[in-house]
């Protein structure tokens, strides 16, 4: 019952806000988001008290072909529902005290977005989880479309056309696998054991990678990303680089390795060493970039080109080290473009040359951006750092040198990270920031929540590793090919 | 047993307060910063620190010398393969540490309540002092290298925080984020040298790392590596050669950041690490002599550029850099109590010295050029008097501390190395010089500087030279701690830290001590050299006047000298424009040209196709029934001929 209820209520969410008027839908939507919060808190201790056992559902659906519906959570998967539950409320909390037309169709979609999320990480059939993936992008598509920038319907378009390909290569993929494994069904038990003849992976293996590396999205399939990011209002920002592009990195995960062992072996060098070239790649464009938003997609790029290296590294540390930064690549991200946005609200301007001397005028939006940029170029006792020492330390694993370029990370990141904080935040008050109001109430509880997490987090990273371990044995034993 | 963990027991929480004490100050100063008056702030981070320290000094005072207790919190990295705990370790080499952190970071402090009164943002300094403090006890207290790093990076983040301490001065801020990534440099070799660690040894613990790595032949390519990269991480924070840029810069930062921070004690903590490592470091000959040759080099390079520095602070911040280099290059010939042994008293008589620049800076109201200054000793004696004794020490003047320290560094050299031995004192000898013409210029002649100012030169407060003078007696007697076999009293600092660095000498080639005769004329020689530098310096500077050349005038070989030799324009050349251009060049040709014209030409691919086939829908009947009736037929024909 209760993963019907945690998949389910966003759902009900999303329409009673809906049908609540633009006047009440923020209220709203706040306070379903954070009942939405609540449950997964319970869930989160059902989980400790019993394991994954307590959210197994099985229903038959369709007999011909064999879909069923087939949830649950894992460790992984809940910690992935965790964060995307803990995440929507912050952005929900984000839009307040902006103006924002047609409310309860925005925050409608933003909690269709949840519910499209959540189901991505719980569905354990393969083609409930292909209706959720799409589903995913139909209110994103909406919310950058309807509320986005100036240039927003050719990038929204582009961004819709590119990742629709890739999924349907991943739809195309998940037929072949359906008729090539034994039991002739999608449910991961299944697709788990189907064994599928090793002259079959290589070729399936892309039809799944590609999909998963447009989503993530790994260079060189990530010229849609910087100028989405860019032109999508700041929370559908969020959604997209706080949550959504975990979905790909989650794929990889749950619906790549496992299942292709020999398509990972045979392809998998290639995967990560693409992954890496893009971290050093998306680092240095970074250096250079004008625009703030456009700045963070780079920077964000690099960052999960690490965490797609850590997966295809194959064990243990890369993986753990997955898991923490996509939880704390998720709530930094946030933290970041949030920052961005307030200073886009208060001086209509991302332009980094264009800004500066901001902290002379709020200490208070300085020290918690501060913190958030500690966060992202990983100093110790920040979650970021926790991610990035056991990443490369799965990557070194993996292969030494590979490991050394990868590691540049956290050189470049500071370059791109404290030039553009320098720019931003430092020096005297530019002409272009005459009057910038501190952090508002909203701005507060966001940033503040935001900044206690990486510190907590950094500090104290076991409970997740203890909560993935489990789920992760289990996929790294698939995965590798003995 | 019991015995044994009763005892540890009653270091666990000694062990938790003394870095407990500045990260509470720091909270205090950090959350509350704004509802306390800024007077009692700077208090309150003293206070802490203080705290901090007689909690050090009540376990020195409990602690044996052969001790190494391990103080375990909680489990920090922990899954299936991999066990990180976030634990603490007491022995001698930490407690030498705690005391020089926790007892010059006091004075420090004390000292800042001072300097630091007129500025408005000083409740933020204290706050960033006192996290600095914390992260620095963390560096010297971890019991395993992961713990070090936190406290590694984290002293790199305050000394960011600090440089840039005055943030609306972009030229400030450069220098911040300067440290910063030369830093990160660094750190990346020792994140590396811990992966090397951590896979082949399965752990990051000291003690384990130790006895694991004792199996193994000496120079295997396993401790090589290690150990390289290791000193790669010492070579950014200790400001060597090549990436020792940073440090001069960071003198942007206020004067008591410039003593404690980057003279003191952060700049010292790749010693510490190496001395730490030393039986790692000790089976790795090949690397022992590159630490050897880099320090050297160092510390000749860094004491020519001080030769031509008129900065007052820029002048200690060279001279800062030459020094780490003789401690490098004291670790390089395996004498690393030698190496311990100069970092403390380095650290009283360099803190000492920037302090005192701090209270010349402070009397002339913020002048650094010595061109402006002159003829101050009448006019602020007691900065004067622990400046001049100050640097006595540091040129080695017999029977300082810097003597006995320098002294110790210079035997071992010439018993392993002529050369070593003779380019070290060369070394010194400048030392001597450039440590005497800025003595000289500041404080001999006359007043160069504007009438208006002299008018308000005084002596700083209480709170600034009561540190002064503790440093200062500490400059002059510290030496007493390590006193050579010539005066048949034991080393009281070797013999202290004996336990740590005892296990690396069994892989250390025994050298034959030299005879005491030999020490003697040895160190006659040393204390001589440094008196004749004093001297060249004092006919020059004072008998004759001499004054600083204008530095459009100079050319040749003191052109280069005065540019610093142009290292910064070089890497400026060779590495910043072309990754400027490099990202540029991604984004331009690679990303928009290369990667999503592709993109967009398969979507224009996939829209012609569409055209094309859009062609073929034409409403017309007549068409379609022909289509059919060809399309069966062309079936028909595949059927027959398969």
């Amino acid at each position: 019952m209760i993963t019907l209820l945690l998949l389910g209520f966003p759902l009900l969410a999303s329409l009673m806000v809906l049908a609540s008027g633009n006047k009440w839908a923020s209220k709203l939507a706040l306070t379903l988001s954070i009942i939405q919060l609540g449950i997964t808190t319970y869930a989160y201790l059902l989980f400790k008290q019993q394991g994954a056992e307590a959210f197994y559902f099985f229903k038959e659906w369709i007999s011909s072909p064999k879909i069923s519906l087939h949830l649950g959570l894992d460790g992984l998967s809940l910690l992935m529902v965790v964060l995307t539950n803990f995440l929507v409320p912050l952005i929900i909390l984000s839009a307040f005290n902006r103006t924002i037309e047609r409310q309860a169709g925005y925050f409608s979609l933003i909690l269709l977005m949840q519910f499209a999320l959540n189901g991505v990480f719980m569905a354990y059939d393969g083609m409930v989880y292909y209706i959720f993936w799409e589903l995913a992008l139909i209110p994103i598509y909406f919310i950058a479309l309807r509320w986005g920038g100036p240039n927003r319907v050719p990038v929204t378009l582009k961004f819709f056309i590119y990742t629709l390909a890739g999924s349907l290569l991943m739809l195309f993929g998940f037929i072949t696998l359906y008729w090539y494994n034994p039991s002739q069904s999608f449910d991961i038990r299944d697709l788990y054991n189907a064994a599928i003849c090793s002259c079959k992976q290589g070729w399936l293996f892309w039809t799944l990678f590609l999909a998963f590396a447009i989503k993530i999205p790994i260079v060189p399939f990530h010229t849609w990303q910087a100028d989405t990011y860019k032109e999508a209002p700041t929370q559908g920002t969020m959604l997209l680089s706080g949550i959504m592009l975990k979905m790909g990195t989650y794929s990889l995960l749950r619906w790549l390795l496992p299942i292709l062992p020999a398509g990972v072996a045979e392809w998998g060098p290639l995967a990560i060493t693409l992954c890496v070239i893009g971290i050093v790649y998306a680092s240095v464009i970074a250096i250079m970039q004008q625009d703030l938003k456009k700045l963070l997609a780079y920077s964000s790029v690099a960052h999960v080109g690490l965490i797609s290296a850590g997966i295809f590294a194959l064990n243990m540390q890369g993986f753990q080290g997955s898991v923490v930064q996509m939880l704390a690549h998720g709530v930094n991200v946030v933290g970041l473009f949030f920052c961005a946005d307030i200073i886009l609200n208060r001086t209509n301007s991302l332009n980094v040359d264009g800004l500066g001397g901001i902290r002379n005028l709020a200490p208070q939006f300085n020290t918690l951006f501060m913190i958030v940029v500690l966060g992202s170029v990983a100093l110790p006792l920040t979650n970021g750092f926790i991610g990035e020492f056991l990443l490369l330390f799965g990557v070194y694993e993996y292969n030494t040198w590979l490991s050394v370029f990868a590691g540049l990370t956290i050189i470049l990141g500071a370059v791109y990270m404290l030039r553009m904080f320098q720019r931003v935040m430092l020096g005297s008050v530019n002409e272009n920031v005459p009057a910038f109001a501190d952090l508002y109430w909203n701005e507060k509880i966001v940033l503040g929540t935001i900044a206690a997490v990486i510190l907590v987090l950094g500090i104290y990273p076991k409970p997740i590793m203890e909560i993935a371990e489990p789920a992760l044995q289990i996929i790294l034993d698939k995965s590798v090919v003995k | 047993m019991t015995e044994q963990l009763m005892q540890d027991a009653t270091f666990v929480l000694p062990g938790i307060l003394i870095p407990l004490f500045p990260l509470i100050g720091f909270v205090i100063n950090g959350v509350f910063g704004k509802y306390i008056p800024k007077s009692v702030s700077g208090w309150i981070a003293t206070l802490a620190i203080f705290a901090s320290f007689v909690v050090a000094v009540s376990v020195f005072s409990k602690l044996n010398a052969t001790d190494s207790i391990t103080i375990e919190l909680f489990d920090w990295i922990a899954f299936s393969n991999m066990q990180i705990g976030f634990s603490f370790l007491l022995d001698s080499l930490t407690m030498v540490m705690l005391l020089v952190i926790t007892g010059i970071g006091f004075l420090i402090h004390l000292y800042s309540i001072g300097y630091m009164h007129d500025d408005e943002a000083s409740t933020r300094f204290f706050t960033y002092l006192n996290l600095f403090i914390f992260f620095m006890l963390l560096l010297v207290m971890g019991s395993n290298y992961l713990v070090m790093f936190i406290g590694w990076e984290g002293v790199g983040l305050c000394s960011y925080l600090l440089i840039g301490f005055w943030f609306k001065n972009d030229a400030y801020n450069n220098a911040a984020k300067k440290a910063f990534v030369m830093n990160r440099i660094g750190d990346l070799g020792f994140l590396l040298g811990m992966f090397f660690i951590l896979f082949n040894f399965g752990t990051l613990e000291y003690d384990a790392v130790a006895q694991q790595a004792s199996a193994f032949a000496p120079n295997s390519m396993l401790i090589v590596s290690i150990t390289l990269l290791l000193f790669v991480g010492a070579m950014g924070k200790s400001a060597q050669l090549p990436l020792y840029t940073w440090l001069p810069d960071a003198m942007a930062g206020p004067t008591p950041v410039s003593a404690l921070i980057h003279a003191a004690t952060m700049v010292t903590a790749g010693i510490y690490m190496v001395v730490r490592s030393n039986v790692l470091f000790a089976l790795a000959p090949h690397t022992l002599d590159v630490i050897l040759w880099v320090g050297v080099a160092t510390s000749v390079f860094a004491a020519v550029i001080g030769l031509m520095q008129n900065d007052i602070k820029k002048v200690l911040a060279y001279s800062t850099v030459s020094q780490l280099g003789l401690m490098f290059a004291a670790l390089g010939l395996g004498a690393f109590a030698s190496g311990m042994f100069h970092v403390v008293t380095h650290a009283f008589f360099k803190a000492c010295l920037f302090l005192g620049s701090g209270s010349v800076i402070h009397a002339l109201h913020g002048e650094q050029d010595i061109r402006k200054m002159g003829g101050l000793k009448k006019l602020i004696p007691i900065t004067y008097i622990t400046f001049i004794i100050a640097s006595f020490a540091i040129s080695g003047f017999p029977l300082l501390s810097g003597f006995f320290s320098k002294d110790e560094i210079l035997a071992h050299a010439f018993e392993q190395n002529k050369l070593v031995w003779t380019i070290l004192s060369i070394s010194s000898m400048i030392t001597a010089f450039y440590m005497f013409r800025l003595v000289y210029l500041t404080f001999y002649g006359n007043f160069r500087g504007t009438d208006e100012t002299k008018k308000h030169i005084h002596e700083s407060p209480l709170t600034i030279t009561i540190p002064l003078i503790i440093l200062c007696i500490l400059s002059v007697f510290g030496g007493l701690l390590g006193l050579p076999s010539v005066f048949h009293v034991s080393h009281l600092f070797a013999d202290y830290l004996a336990a740590v660095t005892d296990p690396s000498k069994a892989f250390l080639h025994a050298h034959e001590k030299v005879s005491h005769m030999t020490e003697i004329v040895l160190m006659s020689f040393a204390g001589l050299a440094a008196i004749v530098s004093i001297y060249y310096a004092y006919t020059k500077y004072v008998k004759k006047g001499e004054q600083p050349a204008d530095e459009a005038s100079l050319t040749g070989l003191q052109k280069w000298i005065s540019n610093k030799f142009y290292v910064d324009e070089l890497y400026d050349k060779i590495i910043v424009k072309p990754m400027l251009i490099l990202s540029d060049l991604f984004l331009v040709l690679v990303d928009k040209l290369i990667i999503d014209l592709s993109v967009n030409a398969v979507a224009w691919f996939v829209g012609l196709t569409g055209r094309a086939t859009r062609l073929l829908q034409t409403g017309n009947t007549g068409f379609y029934i022909f289509a059919m009736v060809l399309s069966m037929v062309v079936l028909f024909v595949i059927r027959l001929l398969a």
